[in-house]
């Protein structure tokens, strides 16, 4: 992975001293909160309901066991023993001190990390497909493109004060798993003849206006990316609606001009700043690639696990939804689910950072994944491994199978912790996970994505669902909105709303009641939640919900 | 026509902990939503969120929040201020982890 030069670290010390220095002028008095907010959310630095939050970028999700194990020393020194893992790949510390911050940068810099454009109307943590760098299907790493996008973004001087924030997400391959039709940028890696370049998408975004984005180019050249990629937000950082926050992201730029109208300034624009870039960037670029080249395979025999597979049911259990194919012969990737029943969506305590931490460079190359949908992620295990990486996943409560399952939520802090939200997240998530395992069912359903949001900013991704949640505050009471049909990948789909929704009391039933009906009305067992929505529609799912609950409807 | 007033409490984060945090009818902030002044008038609630305001060396974010009377002192109306004077309900952090300790 990417190791930080010189100039990366000192560019990190300088920013954490600026910030330590602006914290102390905060603290005297110096400083009015007016004049720091700005600094702090540059830094990464909220302030919640219930106390302030760190947000650390954790770039396209990539962690080495260095890293995870410092992330965990932070959580054990400065705040309650866990972290949040969120759905751009970064962690969230909830309960940090304000004078304790800039030590907790300090300590991120020890290990090459830090929280600069976590926040902000800046361009945010670039991210990527988890399954980077291993996935079978893969044209190429999108790694070494979030990198250099990374770099390039960095303090950029024109893109400080952009109209909203701005978000890019890159995937090397067909199958979408970064959701880069939901991002202000999506680019995927393509080939053309014997060529790479990339597919670049934009305008897509979900929050209160949610749009799937659209192609703006179907090949851009790899030496023509950056300036591609500059002019996109160079055209949008003009024309983009600074009168109204709520129209200022790039998807209301796009759908207001129209795809041809910013395609044509686009160009117009790369045209003019096309021969700035001189080729500095594709040294770079060469150089990012080389430090993600992959690691050396080992090849073995597979029996151990072959075995284990065949005599060991929870161990069979566990691989056959918990891993993904690998590129390399014998190889798996481990998806770690941090959606044990009934816990947080997202949450690991420090101890299990640490075990994560031991088991990737014992096992697997030194390298950790985040993913978007709040998991942890071994990229390159050895199948003959696995039976051991799983007896320590067990032990410590990482074991749970459900990747892919019902259980296997995404949600928003909420407002358990959000200053935004409108209802909670978490006890919605943790209900549906505790009372689909009492039923048992899950593994029968089969793969399901249940995404909650507390807020109709929708970090929980809840358009994009299959089932979707939102949470919302109905004349002083927490309601919940079902959407249903929606799609995060590259069919990506945006879900339908229901009809009313339920409140805190009626939600889990009604969840229960559309997945009654998804039982009763599949074609079998192969028909996936989504495939049944798709074939019949809105109407079996809308009467199960509320033919049944006249009651709640005539409300 | 104008809503008719509701009685108010000042919070605030405060600036150091960034906890949750109520004024005082002392001018005092606390921790308790109990200790915390139930304000009746409008235009008392606009003088005393002035006052916090003007306290930035000490809290962030001071706004009026509905709350209503009881025999123990202010209690919080809307479910916001229960989470804020409480904690989040997938941990015992927060406010009720120190009234867990006593």
């Amino acid at each position: 992975m990417y190791d930080y030069t010189e100039f990366d670290a000192a560019f990190v010390a300088e920013r954490n001293r600026q910030f330590r220095a602006q914290v102390e002028r905060r603290i005297d008095g110096s400083l009015t909160e007016d004049e720091f907010k700005p600094l702090r959310l540059m830094n990464g630095l909220y302030l919640q309901l219930h106390a302030y939050m760190l947000r650390v970028a954790i770039p396209y999700g990539t962690l080495n066991s260095r890293q995870m194990r410092q992330l965990a020393y932070l959580a054990d020194r400065w705040d309650k023993g866990y972290g949040h893992f969120t759905t751009r790949q970064n962690i969230q510390y909830n309960w940090p001190e304000l004078r304790d911050v800039p030590d907790m940068l300090d300590a991120l810099a020890e290990v090459g990390m830090h929280a600069i454009q976590t926040s902000g109307n800046t361009i945010r943590n670039v991210t990527a497909d988890h399954f980077a760098g291993a996935a079978a299907d893969e044209v190429a790493d999108p790694r070494p493109v979030a990198e250099l996008l990374r770099q390039w973004s960095t303090d950029h001087p024109e893109f400080q004060f952009l109209p909203r924030k701005f978000k890019i997400a890159v995937t090397g391959a067909e199958n979408d798993r970064a959701v880069i039709r939901a991002h202000d940028i999506g680019i995927q890696i393509v080939e053309r003849g014997s060529e790479i370049g990339y597919r670049v998408i934009v305008g897509g975004g979900l929050g209160r206006t949610p749009m799937i984005g659209k192609v703006l180019s179907d090949f851009v050249a790899q030496a023509d990316l950056l300036p591609y990629v500059e002019a996109v937000v160079s055209v949008w950082n003009t024309l983009g609606r600074r009168d109204n926050k709520y129209k200022a992201r790039i998807k209301i730029t796009v759908h207001e001009h129209g795809i041809d109208e910013i395609r044509a300034r686009v160009e117009k624009r790369y045209a003019l700043i096309r021969p700035a870039f001189g080729g500095i960037d594709q040294e770079l670029f060469t150089e990012i690639k080389a430090a993600f080249a992959p690691p050396a395979f080992r090849e073995a025999s597979t029996a151990v696990y072959d075995t284990a597979r065949k005599t060991d049911p929870v161990f069979r259990a566990w691989a056959d939804t918990n891993l993904a194919a690998h590129r390399a012969p014998g190889h798996a990737i481990v998806q770690i689910s941090l959606k044990a029943h009934g816990a947080t969506p997202g949450d690991a305590t420090a101890d299990q950072m640490r075990v994560l931490a031991d088991l990737a460079k014992q096992y697997g190359h030194d390298e950790l994944r985040i993913s978007h949908e709040q998991n942890v992620i071994l990229p390159h295990v050895h199948k003959s491994d696995l039976p051991r990486v799983h007896a320590i996943l067990k032990k410590h409560g990482l074991a749970t199978a459900n990747i892919g399952l019902i259980s296997d939520i995404i949600a928003c802090p909420g407002m358990d912790y959000c200053a935004l939200a409108t209802a909670r997240s978490i006890p919605i998530a943790q209900e549906i996970a505790t009372r689909f395992d009492e039923l048992k069912l899950e593994h029968e359903i089969g793969e399901l994505k249940i995404k909650i949001s507390g807020c109709i900013n929708a970090c929980g991704h809840h358009h994009v669902g299959h089932i979707g949640i939102l949470g919302l505050d109905r004349a002083g009471v927490e309601n919940y909105q079902i959407t249903l049909g929606g799609d995060h990948t590259q069919t990506a789909e945006l879900g339908q709303r229901t009809g009313p929704g339920f409140s805190a009391d009626e939600i889990i039933p009604a969840i229960e009641r559309l997945i009654d009906a998804y039982l009763h009305h599949r074609n079998g067992p192969a028909e996936t939640f989504l495939q049944a929505y798709r074939r019949l529609g809105m109407a079996p799912f809308k009467a199960a919900l509320y033919t049944q609950e006249a009651a709640y409807a005539a409300e | 026509m104008a809503k008719p007033f509701t009685p108010k409490i000042v919070t605030a984060n405060a600036l150091l902990e960034g906890d949750v945090v109520y004024l005082t009818a002392d001018d005092r902030w606390t921790r308790a939503i109990h200790e915390a002044e139930l304000i009746t008038d409008e235009d008392s609630a606009r003088l005393r969120l002035i006052i916090a305001e003007g306290q930035p060396e000490e809290v962030v974010g001071a706004y009026l929040a509905d709350a209503a009377p009881s025999p123990d002192g202010p209690e919080p109306v809307h479910f916001r201020e229960e989470f804020r004077r409480t904690g989040p309900s997938n941990y015992v952090h927060g406010k009720q982890e120190a009234l867990q300790d006593v």
